[in-house]
C-alpha cells in the first residue's frame, strides 16, 4: 500500500538550561512560536497537535499534557500526548507522523517539553518511582545505578576501556560549542572525563548528560501542503518503535535489541538495505557516552563492540564518514528528556536543509536517522528523515 | 489509506469496586486474553502495534509504559502509551492503521482505582500549580460550579439530574459488568449528602476497577477474522481551555468540536437521524445532560426534559447509557471512554444480553478526561450496513 508522504517543514527550540525561569507551559509556547515562525504559519493553520513529555513527576502535574496544552497550541484542537519514557521525543514525531499519514489531518504540530529543575532537591528522586513497586523500589535504586550496570556489561562483553568510551563525551561537548541552544559546549579531554567524580562505578560525572529544562517543536505537513510552504521539505521516510520486557534484570544488557527491532522497522519502511551507506548523519540517543556507542551498534551502523573504534578513528566526527551527534547530542546540548529526543529530529531537519550554520555537516547529506531510548533500558524509537 | 478500520475483538475484566484477587497486570492479562480469543488472533504473531492508555499518578508509577508490554504479549514489538482518555487510545490505533503501516492494533485501558488511597489528593495535582492548587480545594468544587451554571443557563432542574442517576443505575441492574446497579428513587438521590452544592453524593459516579482491551484491524484483515466487524465510522477529539479562569463555563466547545469532527469523518449531517443510541460520559449526573446537548443530539435545555419523559431510557427513542454509564458501571478513570465503546460494540453485535436494544445499527461513544480538564473524544461505531 502506498503511504501518504509527510514532511517536516519547520522547527524551533528554546535554549536548554539548567534552571529555566519560565513555566513548563511557557517553554512549550516559546518553542511552538519559533517552529510556526520558521515556516510562516500561525496556529490557525495547524489541524492537530501531538505532544510529548516524560514523567508527570517532573512538572509535578497530574495529567500534565492538559497543563501543557495551551502552550503547545492545543487549545480548540485535537490534542493527544504520547509517552514512552526517554524514547518520547522521537516517538512524538512518529505520533505526529500518523496524524498526517492517516489522512485525517494536513498539518500537525509536534511539541516536546521537559522541565526537570522543578523537581527538588534532585530529579533522581522522581526516577525512584519508575521502578517496580514490589521487587525494586524497596532497594532505593536510581537511573545511574542501572545504567552503570549496563555500561559495565557492555565494557566487559567487548573488553572496552573507559578511555574508549570517554571519547564520545569529548566529541559531543566539542560539537555543542557550535549550537546556540547548548548547555555544555566546551573543549574537554578524555582525562577530564576519567578524572571526574564517580557517580556509580564505572559511570563518572562527565559520562552523563546534564539535567536540563527546555522545549522543542516541529511542524509536520502532508505532501500537498508541504510543497506549498517550502522548497525544502524534509520527508519522514521511515519510522520504527519497539518495547522490550519490563523485567530488565532478566536481559542481556550488553546489546539494545529493542533499538535493532525499531531500526529494522524503520529501514524496511524507508527501503534502506545498507544503512551504513544510506544513512549520512546519525543522531543516536546519548544520555550517557556509552549509550551513543551502544545505539550505533543497535542501529546496525557499527558492528557489535566496534563503535568505540569508529569513534577513535574519527569516523563519527562532524567531518567524518558518518557524523554522529553533530548537534552535540544530549551530552553537549543538554537532556530535557522528551525535548532532547525531538532536538535530534530538529537537528536533522536543519542539517538536511543545509541550515545548521557552524554545525553543518559537509557533503550535502541526503538522509539522517534520529533515535531515542528509555524506560527501564527498554524502548527504542527511530525516525529516518531524507531530502529528495 | 482509504481502507476502513474495524473493531474485531473485545475483552474486559471487572467492573467492580475492588479487585483484590488481581494486580493491574493480571487484570490487563485477563482482558487481553479474552480480546485475543474473541478476535481469534495470537498477539505474538498477528498484532503490529500495542497502544495502552495510562496516567502515571493514577498508577503510582512514573513512566508507567514500562510495565505494559509483558502482560499484553507485546514484548519487542511496537508499543506506546497514551496519557489521555481511553478513546484517545482508540483514535491512536485507528490512525496507525489508516497509515497503512499497521494492519492490526490493540488498545488497552484500565483502572485500578481501589489501589489509590485518596483519589481526590491525586486529582488535586491536576490543578494549575500556580493559580489553583494553592487554594487547597477538593477538585469537585469545579463540578459544583459548572452544574450550578448549567442549571441557571438552561433551566434544567435538580430532579432532571437526579433522574439520570435513577435511570443509569437501573440500567445497570441488567448489565452483568456493572459495579453499582441499584433501584433508587429521586428522593434518594436528591437527599443524599451534598458534595459541592448543588451536587449530591449519588450524582457522582463512584470509582471502580476494570480493564478493557480492543483489537482493531484494517478492512481486509477484519473481514478475514470475523463475520461481525464493528466499523469505526467516525472519530473526533478536541481540547478546550485548561485554565479555569478562561474557560467558557456554559458552552462545552471541546465536546462540540470533537463531535463535529466525528460527524464529519463519518459523513453524518443529521446525527439524531443516524445515531441509534449513545454511551457518553456521566462522571457527574448533570454531565450526561450537558454532553447530550453538546453532541448536538438535542437542543440546549432539552436533555433533562427528554430524560424525564423517558426518551433516553432503554425503551426510549434515543437510549443513553444503556450499560448504566459510569454512574451504574463505576467510573474507570481514563478507561471510562473505552468502557462506553465496549458497550456500543456489544450492543451492535447483539451480545448485550438482558439490556440488548432492538435493531441498533449505529452507536456513539463519548469520553471526557474528567476534572479539571476540557478534553473529550467521540467515536461513532456501526455494524455492517
Amino acid at each position: 500500500m502506498k503511504m501518504r508522504r509527510v514532511a517536516v517543514v519547520g522547527a524551533g527550540m528554546t535554549k536548554f538550561v539548567r534552571r529555566a525561569l519560565e513555566t513548563a507551559d511557557e517553554l512549550s509556547w516559546q518553542a511552538t512560536q519559533m517552529a510556526l515562525d520558521s515556516c510562516g504559519l500561525t496556529l490557525d493553520d495547524i489541524d492537530a497537535v501531538a505532544s510529548g513529555t516524560a514523567p508527570d513527576a517532573f512538572d509535578g502535574v497530574h495529567m500534565n499534557s492538559e497543563y501543557l496544552c495551551p502552550g503547545s497550541g492545543g487549545w480548540n484542537k485535537p490534542f493527544i500526548r504520547c509517552y514512552v519514557g526517554g524514547g518520547t521525543g522521537v516517538m512524538a514525531v512518529i505520533h505526529g507522523w500518523y496524524h498526517v499519514a492517516s489522512g485525517l489531518f494536513d498539518t500537525c504540530l509536534v511539541v516536546c517539553e521537559e522541565k526537570m529543575s522543578s523537581c527538588q532537591p534532585h530529579p533522581q528522586g522522581a526516577f525512584l518511582t519508575i521502578f517496580d513497586h514490589t521487587l525494586e523500589r524497596p532497594l532505593g535504586p536510581n537511573l545511574l545505578w542501572i545504567f552503570a550496570m549496563e555500561m559495565n556489561a557492555y565494557m566487559q562483553r567487548y573488553g572496552l576501556s573507559h578511555r574508549d568510551i570517554a571519547l564520545v563525551t569529548v566529541k559531543n561537548r566539542r560539537n555543542a560549542k557550535d549550537h546556540p541552544c547548548a548547555l555544555l559546549g566546551e573543549d574537554i579531554t578524555v582525562d577530564d572525563v576519567l578524572n571526574s567524580e564517580v557517580m556509580a562505578w564505572p559511570v563518572r560525572r562527565l559520562d552523563v548528560s546534564p539535567i536540563s529544562d527546555g522545549a522543542v517543536a516541529i511542524v509536520l505537513a502532508s505532501d500537498k501542503v508541504a510543497h506549498r510552504l517550502t522548497d525544502k521539505p524534509v520527508w519522514i521516510e521511515g519510522v520504527g518503535w519497539s518495547l522490550e520486557t519490563a523485567y530488565w534484570t532478566n536481559r542481556d544488557l550488553s546489546y539494545p535489541q529493542q533499538v535493532e527491532e525499531a531500526a529494522r522497522m524503520a529501514y524496511q519502511m524507508a527501503g534502506i538495505t545498507e544503512p551504513r551507506k544510506q544513512i549520512h548523519i546519525a543522531e543516536p540517543y546519548d544520555p550517557f557516552d556509552y549509550k551513543e556507542l551502544h545505539h550505533l551498534e543497535g542501529l546496525l551502523l557499527a558492528d557489535k563492540g566496534k563503535a568505540p573504534e569508529m569513534t577513535a578513528l574519527g569516523i563519527t566526527r562532524r567531518d567524518g564518514d558518518l557524523p554522529v551527534c553533530p548537534s552535540g547530542g544530549l551530552l553537549g546540548v543538554g537532556n530535557p528528556i522528551a525535548a532532547a529526543g525531538l532536538m535530534k529530529v530538529a537537528e536533522l531537519f536543519w542539517q538536511l536543509r543545509g541550515e545548521a550554520g557552524a554545525r553543518q555537516v559537509p557533503g550535502n547529506p541526503k538522509r539522517g536517522l534520529a533515535q531515542a531510548w528509555g524506560d527501564l533500558m527498554q524502548v527504542g524509537t527511530v525516525v529516518i528523515l531524507g531530502v529528495a | 489509506m482509504t481502507e476502513r478500520v474495524a473493531i474485531v475483538g473485545v475483552g474486559w475484566y471487572g467492573f467492580r469496586s475492588i479487585t483484590p484477587e488481581v494486580s493491574y497486570k493480571e487484570m490487563m492479562y485477563e482482558a487481553a486474553v479474552r480480546a485475543y480469543h474473541d478476535a481469534g488472533i495470537d498477539p505474538r504473531r498477528d498484532v503490529d502495534s500495542f497502544v495502552t492508555v495510562a496516567e502515571d499518578f493514577n498508577e503510582g508509577t512514573s513512566i508507567f509504559d514500562e510495565y505494559t508490554p509483558d502482560q499484553m504479549g507485546g514484548v519487542l514489538r511496537p508499543n506506546e502509551t497514551i496519557p489521555g482518555e481511553g478513546l484517545h487510545g482508540l483514535a491512536t490505533a485507528y490512525m496507525q492503521i489508516k497509515t497503512g503501516l499497521i494492519r492490526v492494533a490493540v488498545v488497552e485501558a484500565h483502572s485500578k482505582v481501589s489501589n489509590i488511597l485518596h483519589p481526590a489528593h491525586i486529582l488535586a495535582y491536576a490543578m494549575d500549580p500556580v493559580y489553583n492548587r494553592p487554594l487547597g480545594l477538593h477538585p469537585y468544587f469545579i463540578a459544583g460550579l459548572e452544574m450550578q451554571r448549567y442549571l441557571f443557563e438552561t433551566g434544567a432542574t435538580l430532579e432532571q439530574c437526579a433522574q439520570v442517576v435513577v435511570k443509569n443505575r437501573q440500567n445497570a441492574l441488567l448489565n452483568p459488568l456493572a459495579a453499582y446497579p441499584a433501584e433508587l428513587s429521586l428522593a434518594d438521590v436528591l437527599d443524599s449528602e451534598p458534595v459541592a452544592e448543588p451536587l449530591t453524593r449519588l450524582m457522582v459516579a463512584p470509582p471502580a476497577d476494570g480493564c478493557i482491551v480492543m483489537v482493531l484491524a484494517a478492512e481486509e484483515v477484519a473481514r478475514a477474522l470475523t463475520d461481525t466487524p464493528i466499523w469505526i465510522q467516525g472519530l473526533g477529539w478536541a481540547n478546550g481551555s485548561y485554565s479555569l479562569e478562561n474557560r467558557d463555563w456554559v458552552e462545552l466547545d471541546y465536546v462540540r468540536q470533537a463531535a463535529e469532527m466525528a460527524y464529519r469523518t463519518a459523513g453524518i449531517r443529521y446525527p439524531r437521524e443516524i445515531i441509534d443510541f449513545v454511551e457518553l460520559d456521566d462522571a457527574f449526573a448533570y454531565k450526561e445532560l450537558q454532553h447530550l446537548e453538546a453532541l448536538s443530539l438535542c437542543r440546549p435545555g432539552e436533555a433533562g426534559i427528554l430524560t424525564v419523559e423517558g426518551a433516553t431510557s432503554l425503551d426510549g427513542d434515543l437510549p443513553v447509557n444503556p450499560s448504566g454509564g459510569s454512574l451504574g458501571c463505576g467510573h474507570l478513570l481514563e478507561a471510562s471512554g473505552l468502557a462506553r465503546a465496549l458497550e456500543v460494540v456489544l450492543q451492535l453485535r447483539g451480545e448485550a444480553g438482558a439490556h440488548q436494544l432492538p435493531d441498533v445499527a449505529v452507536g456513539m461513544a463519548m469520553g471526557w478526561r474528567g476534572l479539571p480538564t476540557t478534553s473529550a473524544a467521540v467515536a461513532i461505531l456501526a455494524r455492517e450496513d
